[in-house]
């Protein structure tokens, strides 16, 4: 039996420079360093277990969280630490390995994880997969101690240009896998472990899990919709969300003992001269990843990890973020000169508004910049949020709540429920150009501070 | 202009004039800044846009206002064929300073109040800007315009703290400040009609004429009956007006709303382009209907107005005008759709209610809207209170 999801609300964007052929290979591009960037794994205070010039393996641990030091990120790669950048007060930006082939990597026994709680828990710690999971409320990198109602597991990125997991019919293995991993999974939490897929993937019923088919537009493959829709999170609840990269991980871990660094990542944007899938290690360098791919078409380019609405801008000396999964190049914009863009009619301009032709002729696909298209103003239109978020909640009402720093408001208003990923369609349509999704992060990071 | 920007940045000698600049800038050019933070790619769609399409939206009624303004003139100076260019070219000439003073008055507080704040200029009087000459009757004084617009861009919008904030509805504030402040200049007989030549074109009316609407024709007309009510409603020439023609708009009134056929043009774009509320727009003409319809059931002589059918009530006076630009404005009603169905559903009801049971007031939209603004939040909040007691509601049911 599987759950089914029919989501109207939301909005998939048409964007240009998609991978045409899913079946193709994926071609391997190895880097000469990876980095781990504490940033990415929010509500980690990291504190360094290595130095500049320490020999790690592949799956040793290089920070853990200051509250917490049983919670760890590991190294994706055996080598040597190059740097460990710190910013502003000693913060640690980021830790740098330099790569060597020796292929060391930390082994783990795993024969008595599957039998306890405890015994699970401290696998995924150890192994520093547990990083690698989510928890709601606040959107942080789940709490060791948390007590888990359900576990939500994304089977597929409905993220712009995203490339899901396919082909699982011919792959006993990764099933395998995925049903090794849920078995450790359901160890964590008395409820279930649901995994969400599309039709169009062919993913077959995982074993343990409870199988979610969504379909409908982007925000389908986050975690929040799924969760909004079987069963929201209330006040004092913790739910687990993770990818299903992360489950197969897991799956392997148990199965050889060493969690897997690798990843699948995919090169995308209108200003990648051949969008296509890169087999790399976690945390690789940038300009390993793109070679030569980027358009020598003389404009700025921003350079994303992740897609266009909740990655990361890095730079071409910079590294992968967290999930690993994508890397978005678009034209930067802050180079055009466009005389009353306000006024325009050109039908190459992305919208959800009719006022623009490019729904007249069916348009398939934009080359969007990065640029605000407009001044930021305050909220205006009503009812545009509403559009692009299918939970049931007040979008308008819980941004207004978070400016206001009312924390019962927000309480009310379902704070707990949502990520800042949540509403990146909602900024993403918003004509006043308010940034929501930092509204919403530094709303979450509020809350956890007051109530801790 | 990029030329021309150091000048404007702070030090530089026209600091004074930043925000003018700032304006001037991102109107002819879209701001190159990027995003920094969140989403990497932003909808085209922003609010100067939306502004722009809505003041589209008003043209034809804008349009037929001035067609409208010189056949008012020329039936009243008697004449007997039409020009359409000259009436066209009067009409143009009679709003023109009432639309300058407007702007002048509006965007020179707006100008003022953005520099004084550091703020870029904000679009929200380019729309309020235009529709105060269109709702007021076009025999108002200009310098009462200047006043009202004054009056309420200041108190209405900037001490909330700009567009986007404010609780009423400005442009309605504009004519309820003018309706209330100087009843006489705003009601009664001789302000919907242009009396004078202008520049030459048109003649001059004949002393004593008048030249009342419609509905200000109903309030004193006593009808005892439907038959006699319609015989009461005439026009410039003395000759019955019929529903076609309150549907087209060829009537005395305040400049742009007489048309419902423009209004419902306007009403089409705005629709389509998402930017008015389908909810609240249908939601005011159901509204209205519904109240019209039962005025008529329980029509009384003592309320001639309650003789009207639904159809006229509709194309009458201001109320399809406030439907599609006023109710509609989303700053001012409800945010929540649910309470968008409410708002505009009360919005048609109170309308109707005002005109046809209070004589006085034969402009019961303009009332209806400012009302309904001020009860917007209220209705909001009651929305927003079942989506929080359905959240704390599924706490408890769990344990």
């Amino acid at each position: 039996m599987s759950i089914e999801i029919k989501l109207k609300k939301g909005l998939d964007l048409h964007l240009a420079g998609g991978v045409a052929d899913l079946s193709a290979k994926a071609i391997r591009r190895i880097p000469e360093r990876v980095a781990v960037t504490p940033d990415d794994f929010t509500g980690i205070i990291p504190k360094a277990d290595v130095r500049e010039g320490d020999t790690v393996k592949a799956g040793q641990p290089l920070l853990h969280d200051k509250l917490d030091e049983n919670l760890k990120i590991v190294s994706p790669a055996p080598g040597k630490v190059a740097a460990v950048v710190r910013g502003n007060r000693r913060k640690i930006e980021r830790v740098v390995i330099e790569v060597d082939n020796t292929g060391e990597a930390v082994s783990h026994d795993t024969a008595d994880a599957v039998i306890s709680r405890e015994n699970a828990r401290n696998l995924l710690l150890v192994s520093g997969l547990w990083a690698f999971t989510r928890q709601r409320p606040y959107d942080i990198v789940t709490r060791p101690d948390a007590e888990i109602r359900d576990i939500f597991v994304t089977g597929f990125d409905s993220a712009p240009l995203a490339v899901s997991l396919q082909r699982f019919g011919s792959d006993h293995e990764r099933v395998q896998r995925l049903e090794t991993g849920v078995k450790l999974l359901s160890m964590l939490t008395d409820g279930n472990v649901y995994i969400t897929r599309r039709q169009s993937q062919h993913m077959p019923d995982i074993h343990g899990a409870e199988m979610v088919d969504i379909t409908g537009p982007h925000p389908a493959g986050n975690a929040g919709t799924a969760i909004a829709a079987i069963n929201p999170v209330n006040k004092g609840e913790t739910v687990m969300t993770l990818t299903v990269e992360t489950l197969e991980r897991i799956g392997a871990l148990v199965q050889t003992g060493i969690a897997p660094m690798n990843t699948t990542v995919a090169l995308t944007g209108s200003e990648v001269k051949s969008p296509k899938t890169i087999e790399t290690l976690i945390g690789a360098e940038i300009k390993t990843l793109l070679a030569d791919d980027i358009a020598d078409d003389h404009r700025h380019h921003r350079i994303i990890s992740g897609n266009v609405l909740t990655g990361h801008t890095v730079t071409t000396d910079g590294y992968l973020r967290f999930p690993y999964t994508q890397v978005t190049v678009i034209p930067e914009g802050d180079d055009v000169d466009e005389f009353m863009g306000w006024a325009s009619m050109s039908p190459s301009k992305m919208s959800i508004s009719p006022s623009f032709p490019a729904r007249l002729f069916g348009r398939k696909q934009f080359k969007p910049d990065a640029r605000l298209l407009g001044g930021r103003r305050a909220m205006i239109m009503s009812g545009q949020y509403d559009k692009v978020l299918p939970m049931d909640i007040l979008p308008e009402y819980l941004v207004k709540a978070v400016l206001a720093k009312d924390i019962d408001r927000m309480e009310q208003l379902g704070i707990y429920e949502v990520a800042p990923e949540d509403f990146a369609l909602a900024e993403y349509v918003d004509t006043s150009k308010l940034e929501l999704q930092k509204i919403i992060r530094e709303g979450l990071d509020y809350l956890r501070k007051e109530l801790s | 202009m990029d030329k021309a920007r150091p000048a404007f940045e702070p030090g530089g000698k026209l600091h004074a004039f930043r925000s003018v600049y700032d304006g001037m800038d991102t109107f002819l050019f879209t701001p190159r800044e990027t995003s920094k933070s969140g989403v990497h790619i932003h909808d085209s769609m922003d609010s100067k846009r939306t502004m722009t399409i809505v003041i589209v939206a008003l043209l034809p009624c804008l349009l037929f206002g001035m067609y409208n303004c010189g056949y008012q003139h020329w039936l009243a100076c008697g004449a007997t064929d039409f020009p359409f260019w000259e009436m066209m070219l009067y009409g143009f000439l009679a709003i023109l300073p009432s639309i300058v003073v407007s702007y002048v008055v509006g965007l020179g507080i707006e100008f003022c109040v953005a520099q004084w704040r550091n703020e870029e200029i904000q679009e929200g009087f380019l729309v309020t800007g235009i529709l105060i000459p269109m709702i007021c009757p076009i025999e108002t004084p200009l310098w009462m315009i200047a006043v009202a617009t004054a009056f309420s861009v200041i108190f209405v919008k900037e001490v909330f703290g700009g567009t986007g904030y404010n609780i009423f509805n400005v442009a309605l504030v504009t004519r309820a400040f003018l309706f209330f402040s100087y009843p006489a200049k705003m009601s009664g007989d001789n302000v919907f009609v242009s009396h004078d030549s202008i520049l030459g074109l048109g003649g001059m009316a004949p002393d004593g004429f008048t030249g009342a609407t419609p509905l200000g024709q109903v309030a004193v007309s006593g009808a005892q009956s439907a038959s006699e009510l319609s015989g009461a409603m005439t026009d410039l020439s003395g000759k019955a007006i019929d529903l076609w023609q309150m549907f087209l708009g060829l009537i005395p009134g305040s400049f742009a709303e007489t048309s419902t056929l423009c209004i419902l043009i306007g009403a089409a774009l705005l629709l389509a382009t998402g930017i008015a509320s389908w909810r609240i727009v249908l939601s005011v003409f159901a509204g209205g209907a519904i109240m019209s319809l039962i005025a008529h059931w329980c029509a009384t002589p003592t309320y001639p107005a309650s003789f009207l059918t639904v159809g006229e009530q509709l194309c009458l006076g201001g109320f399809a005008f406030a439907a599609v630009f006023m109710a509609s404005d989303p700053v001012t009603s409800c945010r929540t759709n649910t309470g968008k169905y409410i708002y505009g559903f009360l919005v048609g009801v109170v309308a109707i209610l005002i005109r046809t049971y209070n004589n006085g007031y034969p402009e019961g939209a303009m009332l209806a809207v400012l009302l309904m603004n001020a009860l917007a939040p209220l209705i909001d909040y009651c929305v927003v209170e079942a989506n929080v007691r359905r959240r704390m509601r599924r706490v408890p049911a769990r344990k």
